[in-house]
């Protein structure tokens, strides 16, 4: 029964399945059509697109960040030099537990309380993203055993970084200055001056000092590697790389050995000082003391030096070079001397009685000279020797505001000198203009009578003090202070000079200059203020004491011993020696230091005798009075 | 007698499908060995899975096609009884039941399903082969989906769409009516928003992902977009053996298994992808073509099913790698890694073989 049906069913079933097969066959057909149509759209028509995805998959542009030039100074003894260091660094951004990374890699090196408290504080300014270093300066038995861990430690890598190092420490730091990590504001002025291409967010950029005044000068040229990565971001080979360029290197006028030798004359003292070479404007020493280790901001530096440098009452970061303003006190007096003698108003013979006090005509003011019944008569040599306020309170009078401002400010005093150094302030030469602008009140005669002395709203910085001396000991010819003399080119090692020649000249007749200086190189020799100083010194030694008030004491009898230390007089001086072919010209402040010629002075004399002979100092550098400067 | 032991071993092999065969199963070695980064040892694995695979397809051409017929049932309810199992007591391995510890040994029933569903439809539709009503088609259509539901409720949407797939193209080719086809696929689509509710949330995503692979580079999106890249950068000739930076450098997933295609296509490109069609091709025509000549009932179903079967293999793995497919794990037959699909693979092309010679048998 079921045979015969199955027969002519087995016909109608195998047609319809053979039917059907036939739409499966065309069914394969079209969809392998379709696939390899797409799999053409991909390879051939995409292909461009694909192609560059995967380059970009696979190929990382990395950075390498150039060599930073030298710095050196004029005999070649290095100031700023790089050393490459293994860092530990972490990624926040590929780490969940950061915690319990830093617990797991404490275990491999030793991460100090310190080294936590930098990393904190970079984490807080740094994206995410970026690579914070947790410890610097690994030894290679601790890369070893973290080499060993690392697989146990995503996101914690090992660097080998180029450090900044400043062998020297302390000294010069202010010249010098430091580098640091690139912050925001950073980074918004080097695309503001068009130099943002050159530079990755975690580079580091010269913050202070020469290191940021010639940034461009020191950084080179960013090379870049392109570095084959696989998809865990570990690198494979390095494809192609641009080399760095070198930043060039830069050639100080700065005498290391005299800047070291001014710097420990100062002792406990704060203050500052500014040697210039007279015939090129270099500067060969620039003081400000207390200064700073550099090399604490290169790797960070931690919140608590941060803070204790920052908070100190002696304000160690404060350039006072630059930006200390003091009054110039009698060390503005040969500049008076020059102006009342150009001007007319005094000649060489030309002498005063003086009673110990200047009387102001019809106001009926008293100005005291420092010297309780007066020097007896004094004529321009004696008044510069003995620093006679009297004759110089006259002088000015004579003179009147807008001479002394118009011939003093030829000595750049109140300007800035434009070093090579930023930052710097401007200081203050008052004058008709600046007094109405500044309190919209009219000048009164009065106020001219303390400026002829350097007191009154004269400020000055102590470079601006030394640049003036400069000139001065130049006979006039100006030249703008530098401290760089020369950029030596890292790849030909040529040097590019910066030039010394004279901006301008204040024109001084000879025998005026003469006198002048004459009695500066009195002022060094016995009856002079700085007699004591000056005394066996083997050459022609210009100097001029000064003092700076810096409270008002009215009516009272100054008394150094009595008053709080902070409170004590700025001690002042200018100098240039040999007075007949000046090589080295000097301007100082000693703060709270009393009188120019017992702390001020001696910090002179130390300074020209290593520089004009060689003579390294023996005795110890003057002590503030530790007991009472521990009262404040 | 080496000829005569070659003469036994090569009886029932089928010159065609075994020359095909050798062919793609050599370019997976080529590929995996690429693929592993060169790791030979895991070459040498897979050429150890692919003697044990092809070993069970000598025993799949040797077994008679009767056989085959009486086993049918028995097998289909072990089956069965065993996703049952798994789906009671199965082994959970990452989010997944899948897998039934026998003790000794964990064994994945739905692969079973694979070659147990084509063979039991086909037998069913042989058994009623005279009568063939609207109902037995009903009954049919039960017959597969049970398994499929079962299948991917562990989840394993790759493994129930190829059981689906092996079930519905017996159920084509039995002669299920257009009215019938068209009806089911109109309820399939109205279904379609159901079905998206009960899929998983990674199903959901990897549909989403297939939509704009673009929307979530990192996750899910990250397969499609990294073997179109593969793909794509690939071109006409590829960038040779060994040489692709995609899966080289590690950024191709799944590179040994289930993408191993993209691996392929990139470093053979378009050329090798055609050369690899047209292997996949000649083989499904040869698996339709002893499907058209065999004897009954039985023999055509179960060989036009599991032909279909390996074209959705192919399909949905090359339409997945090439972006055309959501992500599912389906590996491209006799190329990709494993051993379990390879067995599986094989086992349904020894079948075909079977098929073969007993058609050769029954006409002298």
């Amino acid at each position: 029964m079921r045979r015969s049906v199955e027969l002519r069913d087995h016909q109608r079933e195998l047609h319809l399945f053979q039917l059907r097969l036939a739409v499966v066959a065309a069914v394969v057909a079209v969809t392998f059509l379709v696939l390899l149509s797409r799999l053409f759209y991909l390879q051939v028509i995409q292909h461009d697109y694909y192609q560059l995805l995967a380059e970009q998959n696979r190929v990382n542009i990395v950075p390498v960040v150039p060599h930073r030039g030298l710095i050196l100074d004029r005999n070649g003894v290095t100031l700023a030099s790089n050393y490459a260091a293994y860092t530990l660094e972490i990624t926040p951004s590929q780490v969940d537990d950061l915690n319990g990374v830093i617990q797991e890699l404490s275990t491999l090196v030793e991460i100090t309380p310190k080294d936590l408290r930098r990393f904190e504080k970079l984490l807080k300014e740094e994206p995410d993203f970026s690579s914070i270093p947790i410890r610097t300066r690994l030894n290679d038995e601790e890369v070893a055993r973290f080499a060993v861990n690392r697989y146990r430690i995503p996101g914690v890598q090992i660097n080998a970084r180029l450090f900044r190092h400043y062998p020297n420490k302390e000294v010069a730091s202010h010249v010098v200055g430091y580098i640091g990590r690139m912050s925001e504001a950073d980074f918004v002025k080097l695309q503001e001056q068009g130099f943002a291409y050159n530079y990755t967010k975690s580079d580091y950029i010269g913050k202070v000092g020469l290191e940021q005044y010639y940034e461009q000068v020191l950084r080179g040229v960013t090379g870049y590697e392109h570095v084959e990565t696989d998809a865990n971001g570990h690198s494979i080979r390095t494809l192609r790389s641009i080399l760095p360029v070198s930043g060039n290197n830069l050639l100080l006028a700065i005498d290391v050995r005299l800047q070291q030798i001014a710097e420990a004359a100062f002792g406990d003292y704060r203050g500052s000082m500014v040697a210039i070479e007279p015939d090129t404007g270099g500067v060969l020493a620039l003081v400000s003391r207390p200064g700073f280790d550099p090399n604490r901001f290169v790797e960070g530096i931690d919140p608590e030096h941060w803070a204790a440098l920052n908070d100190s009452p002696d304000h160690p970061l404060n350039n006072r070079a630059l930006k200390g303003v003091y009054p110039p006190g009698s060390t503005f007096k040969p500049f008076m001397a020059l102006a009342g003698l150009e001007l007319g108003k005094t000649t060489p013979g030309y002498s005063i009685s003086d009673p110990g006090y200047f009387l102001l005509g019809g106001s009926g003011h008293v100005f005291r000279d420092w010297k309780a019944g007066g020097h007896g008569v004094v004529d321009l040599h004696k008044a510069i020797v003995e620093s006679c306020d009297t004759y110089f309170y006259g002088l000015a009078q004579d003179l009147g505001i807008d001479m002394i401002h118009d011939f003093i400010s030829q000595f750049g005093l109140g300007q800035r000198t434009g070093i090579d150094i930023a930052g710097e302030v401007g200081g203050l030469l008052p004058s008709r203009q600046w007094k109405k602008r500044r309190f919209e009140q009219r000048w009164f005669v009065g106020d001219t009578i303390s400026v002829g002395i350097g007191q009154g709203y004269n400020l000055a910085t102590p470079l601006q003090l030394a640049s003036a001396t400069a000139i001065l000991a130049n006979g006039g010819r100006i030249f703008r202070p530098h401290v760089v003399q020369h950029i030596q080119d890292s790849h030909t090692n040529e040097l590019e000079t910066i030039e010394p020649y004279p901006i301008s000249e204040v024109p001084l007749q000879p025998r005026h200059f003469d006198l002048v200086r004459d009695a500066m190189v009195d002022v060094t020799r016995p009856g002079g203020t700085a007699a004591w100083a000056g005394w066996g010194a083997k050459y022609k030694f210009a100097g001029k004491t000064g003092t700076a008030q810096v409270i008002g004491l009215k009516g009272q009898e100054y008394d150094e011993d009595a008053i709080d230390e902070r409170h004590r007089d700025h001690a002042l001086f200018i100098a240039f020696a040999p007075a007949e072919a000046p090589r080295i010209a000097l301007a100082i402040v000693v703060e709270n230091g009393g009188h120019g010629s017992t702390t001020a002075a001696p910090i002179a004399r130390k300074v020209i005798d290593y520089y004009l002979l060689g003579i390294e100092p023996k005795d110890p550098a003057p002590q503030r009075r530790a007991e009472e400067a521990e009262d404040d | 007698m080496i000829n005569r032991l070659l003469a036994f071993i090569g009886r029932h092999l089928d010159r065609q499908l075994l020359v095909l065969v050798t062919i793609l199963l050599a370019i997976g070695l080529l590929v995996l060995f690429s693929a592993s980064g060169a790791n030979a040892e895991r070459t040498g694995a897979h050429a150890i899975n692919i003697g044990i695979a092809l070993t069970i397809m000598w025993i799949a051409a040797n077994i008679p096609l009767y056989h085959l017929a009486n086993v049918a049932l028995p097998l289909y309810l072990v089956g069965l009884l065993l996703l049952i199992a798994v789906e009671l007591v199965g082994l959970e391995v990452n989010g997944a039941q899948r897998w039934l510890n026998l003790g000794f040994t964990r064994i994945q029933p739905s692969e079973l399903m694979k070659i147990a569903v084509p063979m039991m439809l086909a037998w069913y539709f042989d058994r009623y082969e005279a009568v063939l009503r609207f109902r037995n088609f009903v009954t049919a259509t039960i017959l597969v989906v049970v398994p499929v539901l079962l299948i991917a409720r562990q989840p394993d949407l790759g493994t129930a769409l190829l059981v689906a797939a092996a079930g519905f193209s017996v159920l084509f080719l039995a002669g299920l009516s257009v009215r019938l086809l068209v009806g089911t696929v109109v309820a399939g689509v109205a279904a379609l928003p159901f079905l998206w509710d009960s899929l998983h949330e990674y199903q959901k995503q990897r549909v989403l992902t297939l939509l704009d692979p673009t929307q979530d580079p990192l996750g899910a999106g990250y397969h499609t977009i990294q073997s179109a890249i593969a793909m794509g950068s690939g071109g006409i000739l590829g960038k040779g053996w060994l040489n692709g930076t995609q899966s080289q450098l590690e950024f191709l997933p799944e590179r040994s298994t289930d993408f191993i295609f993209a691996v392929y296509g990139e470093e053979f490109g378009l050329l090798g992808n055609l050369v690899l069609i047209v292997l996949f091709a000649l083989l499904i025509t040869r698996g339709l073509v002893i499907s058209a000549n065999a004897p009954t009932m039985f023999s055509r179903l179960l060989a036009g099913g599991v032909t279909l079967t390996f074209f959705t293999y192919v399909f949905v793995n090359m339409g997945m790698v090439g972006g055309l497919l959501p992500v599912v794990g389906v590996p491209l037959p006799l190329i990709s890694y494993g051993g379990t699909a390879l067995v599986t693979l094989l086992f349904g092309v020894g079948l075909l073989m079977s098929i073969r010679a007993n058609r050769r048998l029954v006409q002298t």
